[in-house]
């Protein structure tokens, strides 16, 4: 078994969420180390050492990340991005829902780090119970004395702010996150500059996931060059895979990274239901170019994945069976991005909604074969045209698709309905 | 004349001062007023605009970005399906012709007695362990089935008309329902 359990070891705990209990699993400890025996600067060279990637979909090194924070600018802030909304992902709930001291101790680790004297968790506004849940846990550990003034005795004073969106994919993007905080508008900003220089109210500011963020108490706590050990050379630690789908046993698993995809499936989430076959899965989530079976003895290794033509992304698994319309999929994801287009560039507001229009009428079966063939042309002139990734990755999973199973794309002109359903209706009546 | 309750008003005033610039409470002040309201009117965000010191145009361009404000009354309890590629792949659709049928209005409609408005997005909410999935008042329903749909409306709709949203009727409900998913 290659589940391997640092995030999720205390998981399931009664009472986790409180601090009582989260302290006698340990919990706390590693902000204590931080602020009793490292400087700001050592913590960020553990984490430097840990080679830790962002857990929120573009896998930049997290010390990395810190480090182009200008010198002697201040406030700085930090931002927690909370606003988990790739669709099948939901890993950042789960680690809120069962550990939310976790996060918290995390956040203030990063805090220490960049010197922020406030941090803002951003949480999505349908995380609604997970919202108060956190502020109950901020409130909890303020009268404890981990939040405030001169934290645990030390001259680090930090104070920790929970946000609520309203409901907005994009302001998971960081630069809209920003503006969303700032009461604007959740949408992006040109870069550069980037938040680390030009960030909230214009001061520098660094945005963090919750995956990141929870794992620093064991980075700070069990050191940067263990955390190192685990995974891979390039894919450090474990990572939260989010399956869903056509599988037995849907959930939240920490792996190793490094662990074939297979394990995972067969494994974790014990095969594909049904007894039927896999016909093609999403490695990172909808953003993600679709991959096939043959794909499955790949490791849940960042770079590898990314050379087979898609991405680890959020750690989001979306398995389908054999009876998947991948037009249907295709159609779904499509729509999802016209729905969240913030219509501030043209490319991705005009693009999504002319590739929803077409996936609509191809799914119905009405669609001729020429205007099938203008999907990639639509596509083409938004992917690398956007304003932000998200109108970039509107297109991979389709574009991947088309590609993939482009007989099943065809065979949809002009048939009047959706024959993979209708193959499917007769399977079932048989 | 204000529309907000006094309450309403300490609220916004309590989320302005914990942020640096005010502004940054523009999302919280009106969940606040939706919350006494039901849904943003154009008082309640004129309002909003006078206790952060914008003007009202400022706090509607805001308001019309984000897909959970309500521009109009609803029902007393909003229910919001999920019918994205999880959900879908899990029997999302059936849910959705379910509740079409048990409530008596499409997509976006509220119920004639006015305790539900439920609406089918594509927005991912963050549940496909739990496929197919809703979320009733803003809490989780999650591995939906027909059946389990009808006794969560039954229950809601059981519970009296006073307490609609927040968080002492779930915790009534879910006790007797059994917290579905993880």
């Amino acid at each position: 078994m290659a589940e391997h359990r640092l995030l999720t070891k205390d998981f399931g705990t009664d009472g986790l969420q409180t601090l009582d209990v989260y302290e006698r699993c340990g919990g706390y400890e590693g902000l204590r180390k931080a602020l009793r025996t490292l400087t700001p600067d050592e913590v960020v060279s553990e984490v430097k050492t840990s080679g830790i990637r962002g857990r929120g979909g573009a896998g930049f090194p997290t010390g990395m990340k810190w480090s182009f924070l200008p010198k002697d600018v201040h406030p700085r802030y930090l931002c927690v991005n909370a606003d988990e909304s790739e669709p099948g992902c939901f890993k950042d709930r789960a680690l809120i829902d069962e550990n939310p001291h976790q996060l918290i101790e995390g956040t203030l680790i990063a805090a220490y780090a960049i010197h922020a004297p406030i941090a803002f968790i951003y949480i999505r506004g349908e995380y609604h119970d997970q919202r108060l849940l956190l502020e109950r846990c901020v409130e909890e550990a303020r009268a404890a004395g981990y939040i405030g003034r001169g934290i645990l005795g030390s001259d680090f004073s930090c104070d920790i702010i929970v946000h609520g969106g309203a409901g907005a994919y994009i302001c998971g993007e960081e630069t809209a996150l920003i503006d969303s905080l700032e009461g604007l508008r959740g949408q992006p900003r040109l870069k550069p500059p980037f938040p680390a220089v030009k960030g909230l109210y214009g001061q520098p500011t660094v945005v963090n996931n919750v995956e990141t963020l929870s794992n620093l108490p064991h980075i700070v706590l069990r050191g940067g060059a263990w955390f190192a050990s685990v995974g891979t050379e390039k894919s450090t630690g474990t990572r939260l895979f989010c399956c869903s789908g056509h599988i037995n046993r849907p959930g939240t698993y920490e792996m190793a990274l490094g662990t074939p995809i297979r394990e995972l499936l067969e494994e974790e989430c014990r095969g594909v239901w049904r007894g039927r076959s896999l016909k093609a899965f999403q490695p990172g989530g909808g953003s993600m170019q679709v991959l096939l079976p043959e794909h499955l003895d790949l490791p849940l290794d960042m770079d590898v994945v990314a050379k087979a033509g898609s991405a680890l992304g959020a750690g989001a698994m979306v398995f389908m069976d054999e009876t998947t319309c991948m037009v249907d999929v295709s159609m779904r994801l499509v729509d999802f991005y016209q729905h969240e287009s913030c219509g501030k560039c043209a490319p991705c507001r005009e693009g999504t909604y002319f590739e929803s229009d077409l996936m609509h009428r191809l799914e119905a079966g009405v669609l001729t074969p020429a205007e099938l063939s203008t999907l990639t042309d639509i596509c083409d002139n938004m992917n690398g045209k956007c304003f932000c990734p998200l109108g970039d990755t509107a297109t991979w999973f389709v574009m991947s698709a088309y590609q993939a199973f482009r007989g099943e794309f065809e065979e949809h002109c002009g048939a009047g309905g959706c024959p993979v359903k209708q193959r499917n209706a007769e399977l079932v009546t048989a | 004349m204000n529309v907000l309750t006094p309450k309403t008003r300490a609220e916004i005033e309590r989320q302005r001062d914990r942020y640096p610039q005010a502004r940054s409470a523009v999302l919280p002040s009106l969940w606040a007023v939706q919350h006494q309201l039901g849904y943003l009117s154009p008082e309640g965000m004129t309002e909003v605009a006078e206790l952060l010191r914008l003007t009202p145009s400022e706090v509607e361009a805001v308001a019309s970005f984000y897909s959970m404000y309500f521009d109009r009354p609803g029902g007393r309890h909003h229910v919001l399906v999920c019918i994205n590629v999880s959900c879908a792949l899990r029997g999302a659709e059936e849910i959705v012709s379910h509740l079409e049928n048990r409530l008596g209005c499409p997509s976006g409609g509220t119920t004639e007695d006015g305790a539900f408005t439920w609406e089918q997005t594509v927005e991912c909410l963050g549940a496909c362990g739990g496929a197919p999935a809703m979320q009733v008042d803003h809490h989780f329903q999650e591995n939906l089935t027909p059946e389990r749909v009808d006794a969560i409306l039954d229950e809601v709709r059981a519970a009296s008309a006073s307490e609609t949203h927040g968080p002492s009727l779930w915790h009534r409900l879910a006790a007797r329902l059994g917290k579905a998913g993880r």
